[in-house]
């Protein structure tokens, strides 16, 4: 639609339209220059400082600065921790949101609408803002420096409730009563009839799950003490403030990238999704 | 709707609103009521708590450093989210022509919204480096002659994060616009053409007041995020220096797991949150009537 007066073929158009190009170009090399730079800074010998010389190229390329981070801190843990935090929400989510939004999609029960608003409460108030709170409960519950302490706030989504709720809305009342007349359970009815249509949402709620949790900060910070239960973004920041690392970009960079890797990998394969699901999230 | 036995309806139910129960309902009653009570874990008189009903409050709304948090966190909130969604629009309009390598510029822009917050001022812990980092780099390349020490300088060190911020969100906020773009009706613009509009007119007259339903959402969603993402702030200045890059969320974190202030986190706890609800209940009525 905004191409179309610009195929005209007077010069304004496609001055118009160069001018547009560079622009475009541009800004998409500027904002890539922060990972394209991360990746060089990376691969550099770390003998060679970036204070001195050319800031992009060493004079050769190494993998030596991801073998010394990964020796330097126990990423190896953070990253198994950080596997079986988003993992372990994940899996628990799943269940609890697909249960509640089918019991909000296909029944009808007294105060039905009471306990969708207090569920809803979690949309109105992020848990992010509660930490100081939560972080009592946690103590209380005997969780702390856990990974569990880290995901349990997250077991029940309003946000992924509400999603799969919409689509369970969509499927068909036709197959719905087909089931029932087919003696099907509720059990079935949700494995067979409910679920299939709505895994595309259910992946995009996934996609969002995941990569929120992954990159996730201020919680587990406040929440671990160890490296028993330290996820990557917690074992990262830590790293960069080791005394011993200084200004190493080069070692900084490495560990950077380590922790971002499978998000980032992930999602040049996935892109579509990737994309669709955030579409999703901005609903939270 | 269907016959059913009735207590499967809430047994299936009954774990979602547990975890809400726990981990949303409770931390609210909770902070609410300790906010009225005086309890400080670093020192031993204060360790148990004690009634001083507004007592917290008052602290809260006569100290200095909390009218300065609030101004930082104003200034925070009300520079990036407008920088943001421009650019977020920008970029949509950018990225929503036919032209080579726009797939690409896509990716470019977006990628910052996967990266995790904390990677992310890392990175830009370089690019803010003085002399060599890239950032100063480019800026003396346009004739920058100022001060460098972004991070370190309290006139600066808000205005580092900030960058951060909207460097990170507006790829993010984009796909909202090109959402937004793609689903406008083409005839609209084609008749436009034909009338001789051009494109920023057609942009200005047209495509912006048909998205301003976007515009009211990403702005809603932005706000929400401004007030919770505090990560950089780790990484970059740790609220310094003096305070000078302190926001409401950082502050709390100080107020609770620094200074061990109980009671003065919880009368915290309950502002940000009051603050919050204002616009996540906009938010929600906003997207409850854009279903409808």
């Amino acid at each position: 639609m905004l191409t179309q007066p610009v195929r005209s073929r007077s010069l304004g158009p496609r001055l118009l339209r160069l001018g547009l190009d560079a622009l475009a170009w541009g800004l998409a090399l500027a904002w890539l220059s922060f990972i394209v730079w991360a990746l060089v800074a990376s691969l550099r010998p770390a003998a060679e400082p970036l204070g001195r010389g050319d800031v992009w190229f060493g004079s050769t390329l190494t993998l030596e600065n991801y073998r010394r981070a990964w020796a330097l801190a126990p990423f190896a843990r953070y990253y198994l921790n950080t596997v079986l935090l988003v993992l372990s929400i994940l899996g628990v989510q799943v269940i609890t949101i697909t249960l509640a939004a089918f019991a909000f999609a296909h029944t009808r029960f007294p105060g039905q609408r009471l306990v969708l608003f207090f569920v809803l409460l979690q949309l109105m108030i992020p848990t992010t803002a509660l930490l100081a709170p939560n972080f009592a409960t946690i103590r209380r519950l005997g969780l702390f420096d856990t990974i569990l302490a880290i995901g349990i706030p997250y077991y029940g989504s309003a946000f992924g409730t509400f999603l799969m709720r919409q689509a369970f809305l969509e499927v068909p009342q036709d197959l719905v009563d087909a089931g029932i007349v087919d003696g099907c359970s509720w059990w079935q009815l949700l494995r067979h009839v409910y679920l299939p249509p709505s895994i595309p949402t259910l992946v995009a709620f996934a996609l969002s799950s995941v990569a929120f949790h992954w990159n996730e900060f201020l919680w587990p910070l406040v929440v671990t003490v160890s490296d028993r239960s330290r996820p990557l973004t917690v074992g990262l920041v830590r790293f960069t403030q080791l005394g011993e690392i200084g200004a190493r970009w080069s070692l900084l960079t490495a560990a950077t990238l380590l922790v971002a890797a499978p998000l980032l990998v992930a999602f040049l394969v996935f892109q579509r999704r990737f994309i669709q699901s955030f579409l999703y999230s901005g609903l939270k | 709707m269907v016959r059913r036995p009735p207590l499967l309806p809430y047994l299936l139910v009954l774990p979602t609103v547990v975890f809400v129960a726990l981990f949303t309902a409770w931390p609210t009653l909770l902070a609410v009521y300790q906010s009225f009570f005086r309890q400080r874990l670093n020192i031993a008189r204060f360790r148990e708590p004690t009634f001083i009903g507004w007592g917290n409050y008052q602290e809260l709304f006569t100290s200095p450093d909390f009218q300065q948090v609030l101004a930082n966190t104003a200034v925070y909130v009300a520079g990036t989210v407008p920088v943001s969604v421009v650019l977020a629009f920008l970029l949509a309009v950018l990225v929503n022509r036919r032209a080579l390598g726009i797939g690409f510029q896509r990716l470019a822009f977006f990628y910052p919204t996967i990266l995790p917050m904390v990677s992310a001022a890392t990175i830009w812990m370089f690019f803010l480096t003085p002399d060599y980092g890239l950032f100063n780099q480019a800026l003396a390349f346009l004739g920058y002659r100022g001060p460098q020490n972004w991070t370190a300088n309290p006139d600066l060190a808000l205005f580092a994060v900030m960058m951060v911020a909207i460097w990170k969100n507006a790829g993010f906020f984009m796909i909202f616009y090109l959402a937004g773009l793609q689903s406008l009706p083409t005839d609209v613009f084609e008749a436009a053409a034909l009338d001789g509009a051009g494109f920023w007119h057609q942009l200005w007259l047209l495509t912006l007041p048909m998205l301003r339903r976007t515009t009211l959402f990403v702005t809603t969603i932005a706000v929400i995020g401004a007030f919770q993402t505090v990560d950089h702030i780790f990484v970059l200045t740790a609220g310094g220096p003096s305070n000078a890059s302190t926001v409401l969320l950082y502050w709390l974190w100080q107020v609770r797991f620094e200074y061990q202030n109980v009671g003065l986190a919880a009368a915290l706890t309950v502002v940000l949150v009051a603050i919050l609800l204002v616009f996540t209940v906009t938010n929600f009525v906003l997207s409850e009537r854009r279903e409808a």
